[in-house]
């Protein structure tokens, strides 16, 4: 294996944590060169990523790469000679994956929690039918495209970290049918997003509307606010917040469901996380079937008194 | 309005779900149609109900217990049944499957020219949401993704679509492959007078040699994945359940204080 390259996520010139963390893990496929798509990054951002390995920032400036198609076609021009194209699995990148795959009859696993060399092939792992089952799956193709899951892979800086070179790469994006109306971005919290974020206290119908004691709780813990479906049907909450199979899927390091049934969509969406913790009134609640630690109790005595605990044993 | 829909048999989510040989294990017992798409089928039907006219085919693939899927399909109210089965197909990955479907789709096309195929967001057991793409990539038609809103007017549809970092609203002109959300509807219930004509209403059932495709295109052969090892993971060891008797919250935190959670 030579070349892995690797599609660059990144929000406001800033490299995020996931495209470290696939950087890390192409690193132990071969050599990483960074796919970046926009606007040329900048000197610190090329930086970080030749401290996480790449030798290269190839740069295809295709801000408008929303469409997947000419996503597709700006990433296969910046990685022809790569014998693996890695990416963070979102559903937009399912997408490009899928399109790149075709163009170039590679294989192709998302949602994969690592991979690894195994006689010349790509070998992947991942959770699968809720985190019930392990899976192995080897792509037989030349050309492997993985699509990695967040928080799988602890990001480290490479041992022998070199300058990456920036690389201007040129080419035609081909005209689509489909085109963009409007584009309403969503307000970012200041947590990391959901997807990413390495601690999820989310709330259902539990909370009775009322997020503040769940937002407080992952202040405290440094993490970011999810929700059931229920929460976000009732309109308490928006869509983005949704963990869930059709929602976003999750695997923080600690997941915290306050008053959250755990109906096997829900489950379906965070089961894969490391350490699990449940509060909710109904013993019975399927959520304490996975979890680590379970409360039987009222979330509005719980995680206060929790809260005033963990920052007692901060003051200590 | 003419309109396919594409629903796969899945097992049901409720029912032990397993590998068999590195494939989903899939049985006429706990088989259904995934139930994501059920939204699929229901925005077909209302794009129809809301023409005054059209039709609305289910097609699936898939061995002969497959058929479960359209029969569902055709309890919510299609009026064509369609089931690709043949033993090659076996084992293909999501690129024999869209080639599978595709000349499904140019079949039905031929006779009559179709303005959408409609699909569900993911299919509840393999998650990927590849198919929409690798389906409009094969046709070579417009391709709207996870609409959670879908309309049809003057040759083009407009979808919105709710991603992590933004909303967005595209539009393409027909015919396109659009997959919608569970958002983007309420699916309805089948009445008791179409679960009756579901039994006896006729399917098509077409093979690969009705459809002009090599077996060795698809199937086992062909796929460029291989599942090498799937086994079910071991529950969760030493969990802990307590009830609040007024010290609970303490406990949870001195639990996350203890692993270096907090």
């Amino acid at each position: 294996m030579t070349t892995v390259a690797v599609l660059i996520d990144h929000r406001d010139g800033a490299v995020t944590r996931p495209a470290l963390e696939a950087l890390t893990l192409a690193r132990s496929l071969g050599t990483p060169v960074a796919v970046w798509l926009g606007e040329t990054p900048s000197a610190d951002a090329a930086d970080q990523l030749g401290e996480y390995g790449a030798s290269e920032v190839r740069v295809v400036d295709a801000a408008d790469a929303r469409v997947a198609s000419r996503a597709a076609v700006a990433v296969g021009a910046a990685s022809e000679d790569a014998d693996a194209v890695i990416m963070i699995s979102t559903f937009v990148t399912k997408e490009v994956a899928t399109r790149l795959a075709l163009a170039t009859g590679a294989g192709v696993v998302v949602d994969a929690a690592g991979a690894e060399l195994v006689d010349g092939k790509v070998e992947t792992f991942q959770t699968v039918f809720a985190a019930t089952w392990d899976v192995r799956t080897r792509i037989n193709a030349d050309k492997a495209i993985v699509g990695v899951r967040p928080n799988t892979t602890q990001a480290t800086p490479a041992e022998s970290a070199g300058a990456a070179t920036v690389v201007e790469v040129s080419v035609d994006l081909p005209e689509t049918r489909e085109r963009v109306v409007a584009v309403e971005p969503v307000e970012q919290s200041d947590s990391a997003p959901l997807a990413e974020a390495p601690v999820v206290v989310s709330g259902g119908r539990g909370t009775n509307g009322d997020y503040s004691l769940v937002s407080d709780l992952a202040e405290v813990l440094g993490g970011a606010v999810g929700a059931s479906r229920d929460a976000t049907d009732e309109g308490w909450i928006s869509h983005e917040h949704m963990v869930g199979q059709t929602g976003t899927t999750v695997t923080p390091a600690l997941y915290v469901a306050c008053g959250i049934s755990g109906a096997v969509h829900h489950r379906g969406g965070m089961q894969a996380s490391g350490t699990i913790v449940s509060i909710n009134m109904d013993p019975d609640a399927p959520i304490f079937e996975i979890s680590d630690f379970g409360v039987v109790g009222n979330l509005f005595d719980v995680i206060p008194q929790a809260i005033e605990r963990i920052k007692e044993h901060r003051a200590s | 309005m003419r309109i396919l829909v594409t629903v796969k048999h899945t097992p049901d989510l409720q029912s032990q779900r397993s590998f068999t040989d590195g494939r989903v294990t899939r049985s006429a017992e706990d088989g259904t149609m995934n139930e994501l798409d059920e939204n699929a089928v229901e925005a077909a039907l209302q794009l129809v109900e809301a023409a005054g006219e059209g039709e609305v085919y289910a097609l699936t693939v898939g061995g002969p217990d497959a058929v479960a899927a359209v029969r569902k399909a055709l309890q919510l109210g299609v009026n064509h049944a369609l089931h690709v089965s043949d033993e090659a197909i076996a084992g293909s990955d999501v690129f024999g499957t869209a080639k599978v479907i595709a000349a499904a789709v140019r079949k039905v096309h031929e006779e009559a020219p179709l303005d959408l195929v409609i699909t569900g967001m993911a299919a509840l057991d393999g998650l990927t949401s590849m198919l929409p793409t690798a389906l409009a990539a094969e046709l070579d038609w417009s391709q709207l993704t996870l609409a959670s809103a879908l309309s049809v007017s003057d040759g083009e549809a407009t979808i919105e679509r709710h991603l992590a970092d933004a909303h967005e609203t595209l539009a393409a002109p027909l015919p396109a492959v659009v997959s919608v959300t569970d958002e983007a509807n309420k699916p309805r219930f089948p009445n008791f007078k179409l679960i009756m004509a579901a039994r006896k209403a006729p399917v098509t059932v077409w093979t690969l040699g009705d459809l002009g495709l090599d077996p060795a295109e698809v199937g086992a052969g062909a796929s460029r994945t291989t599942v090498v090892d799937a086994s079910p993971r071991p529950p969760r060891a030493d969990r802990v359940k307590v009830t609040d008797t007024g010290d609970a919250g303490t406990q949870l935190a001195d639990f996350l204080i203890e692993k270096g959670l907090a």
